[in-house]
């Protein structure tokens, strides 16, 4: 692949361990484009969750991880900046739709400004609310419902209600961890098509099981194998012909 | 086809579990039962709009009373004043310590310093009453030079406190992972997380769990004897010595005039304690998590 111009994110030979010398991530080096799609693929337990994790520090929870190495966002090191800023300019969609239970629709997509403490005026509120549900095609599903609480969606509502609690905070980078495992098929495409759209606004790093989502959405795509990245290039071009065998073995199903 | 010919016999066990399962339930219902029907039985008489609203009478009224056959004048109003201000005082002080040190146990797993509080939550909530009653004694009634309701809510405090630790630690415990690191990941502090989030989610348990709490400590007696000592004026005065019901009870049964009184009394304690379990039921049903 040839190198990327001006990346939004330089993954510098990270390695992650989970307590001490179980490694699940090995030396990986990668740089990200920007306003691009990077999907992450791997059979289970290759470390492709553990690697997301570690760009918004989610690993800082739980002390037996440890990564090393350097993550640069904008080219400063995101492992050196206080967490709390750091994750407002990286957010994050999980495995399992979890808008906030005690919170009604409104009060989640403003979620990240009332957890920073930051204080809006109610125009300001309205504006933030609507334009971020309309972002992930929302807003004419629940704008008469947005004091009720965001538990009452669908699970496809619900993960779209979780992307624009992240975007309400105009993040750089969206993580996702397998956003739409938890989806039924229609749910799914719709948060694909959306992902498409949204990649204009904001880098989407996606880590997915599911190798046609991969070659439906993505630009790049990583595949890693036993906590190594085996191979990271164009989409079309890793679809149509990887480089390495266990890239292509995993691709045609022989593996993983 | 596999053939069974033990059918018939399996059947037959599987009936004969049943009944057994039945009946042993139904054996553990009938001393409730019991109790319930002999307090109704025996105190519905006394309740009366006078006997939530008046003190107890003295030795004299009650005396007169008995002589001419006319029904008990008085009531329990004292006692129900003083179990209701020294558990609103036990409770203001007990709630936020258990939610915080709920919150540190469930959070910080594993920790010497939570393990030990875990152990001794458990000595807490095993240690007998009168024990407790004894050292606020020490502890509260002789600097303070007097019996005072203040002394009392300390004794409530202290054995509210493990039953709302506890409650707020497993619900904490149960409440998923993702959503703690949901509120991480959109840049919230850690406290803000817990405080705006965590404990929000978890307020439906907590507040059944303080419910049960009350309700475990309103019908304690030991404790008071040696706080709150008891007084036969209303009192909203938490400094002064304080009546309770459970108090109460104990007086009306050694006081051979007011022995009529033990059974009103019991049954509005346990009319109490039945509808904070009920109310508790259903606050938990409704704010599942």
């Amino acid at each position: 692949m040839e190198s990327i111009k001006d990346p939004i994110l330089q993954i510098k030979d990270v390695s992650i361990a989970y307590g001490n010398n179980k490694r699940a991530v090995k030396n990986v080096t990668a740089d990200v484009a920007k306003n691009t799609i990077t999907a992450i693929m791997g059979p289970s337990g290759c470390g492709k969750s553990t690697l997301l994790r570690a760009i918004n520090r989610m690993h800082e929870l739980y002390k037996a991880i440890h990564v090393t190495g350097e993550i640069l966002l904008n080219g400063e090191n995101v492992l050196l900046m206080p967490p709390t800023e750091e994750r407002r300019r990286i957010g994050m969609v999980f495995q399992r739709p979890n808008p906030f239970p005690t919170m009604n629709i409104y009060d989640n997509v403003l979620a990240g400004y009332i957890l920073n403490g930051i204080k809006l005026s109610r125009a300001e509120k309205d504006e933030i609310v609507e334009r971020n549900l309309r972002n992930v095609m929302l807003w004419d599903e629940v704008k008469d419902s947005l004091t009720k609480r965001g538990t009452f969606l669908s699970g496809g509502q619900q993960q779209r209600l979780c992307i624009a609690r992240s975007l309400a905070l105009q993040p750089d980078i969206l993580l996702m961890d397998e956003p739409t495992s938890a989806l039924d098929p229609i749910a799914t495409k719709y948060i694909e098509d959306l992902l498409v759209q949204l990649k204009n606004e904001v880098t989407i790093m996606i880590v997915t099981h599911n190798m046609s989502q991969a070659k439906r959405i993505s630009d790049y795509s990583m595949f890693m194998y036993l906590g190594e990245l085996i191979e990271y290039d164009d989409s079309s071009v890793m679809f149509t012909n990887p480089k390495d065998e266990r890239t292509r073995s995993y691709l045609t199903g022989k593996m993983g | 086809m596999v053939r069974d010919k033990n059918l018939q016999i399996r059947i037959f066990k599987n009936r004969l579990l049943y009944i057994v399962v039945c009946v042993f339930s139904a054996l553990t219902a009938i001393p409730l039962l019991a109790i319930l029907g002999e307090v109704l039985v025996r105190g519905w008489k006394q309740l009366s709009w006078t006997f939530l609203t008046e003190a107890t009478p003295n030795a004299f009224e009650a005396m007169m009373a008995m002589s001419a056959g006319d029904p008990m004048p008085g009531g329990i109003a004292n006692g129900i004043v003083g179990t209701f201000v020294m558990l609103l005082v036990a409770a203001v002080i007990a709630i936020p310590v258990g939610i915080f040190c709920g919150i540190c146990l469930s959070e910080f797993k594993g920790n010497w310093f939570a393990t030990v509080v875990s152990y001794i939550t458990d000595l807490l909530q095993g240690t007998p009453s009168i024990i407790i009653g004894i050292i606020v004694y020490i502890w509260v009634v002789v600097p303070m030079k007097g019996y005072s309701g203040f002394a009392g809510s300390v004794a409530l405090f202290i054995m509210m406190l493990p039953l709302i630790i506890r409650s707020t630690e497993e619900t904490m415990n149960i409440l998923p992972e993702t959503l703690k690191e949901a509120g991480l990941a959109l840049g919230g502090s850690y406290w803000r997380v817990m405080l705006q989030v965590m404990v929000p989610s978890a307020f439906g348990s907590i507040f059944t769990g303080i419910l049960l709490a009350i309700s475990r400590v309103i019908g304690e007696t030991a404790p008071l004897m040696f706080t709150a000592l008891g007084g036969a004026a209303i009192s909203w005065n938490i400094s002064r010595p304080m009546s309770a019901v459970p108090l109460m009870i104990w007086e009306f049964f050694n006081d051979p005039n007011l022995q009529s009184l033990i059974w009103g009394a019991s049954l509005f304690l346990l009319t109490f304690v039945l509808c904070l379990n009920l109310l508790a039921k259903r606050i938990q049903k409704k704010w599942k998590v």
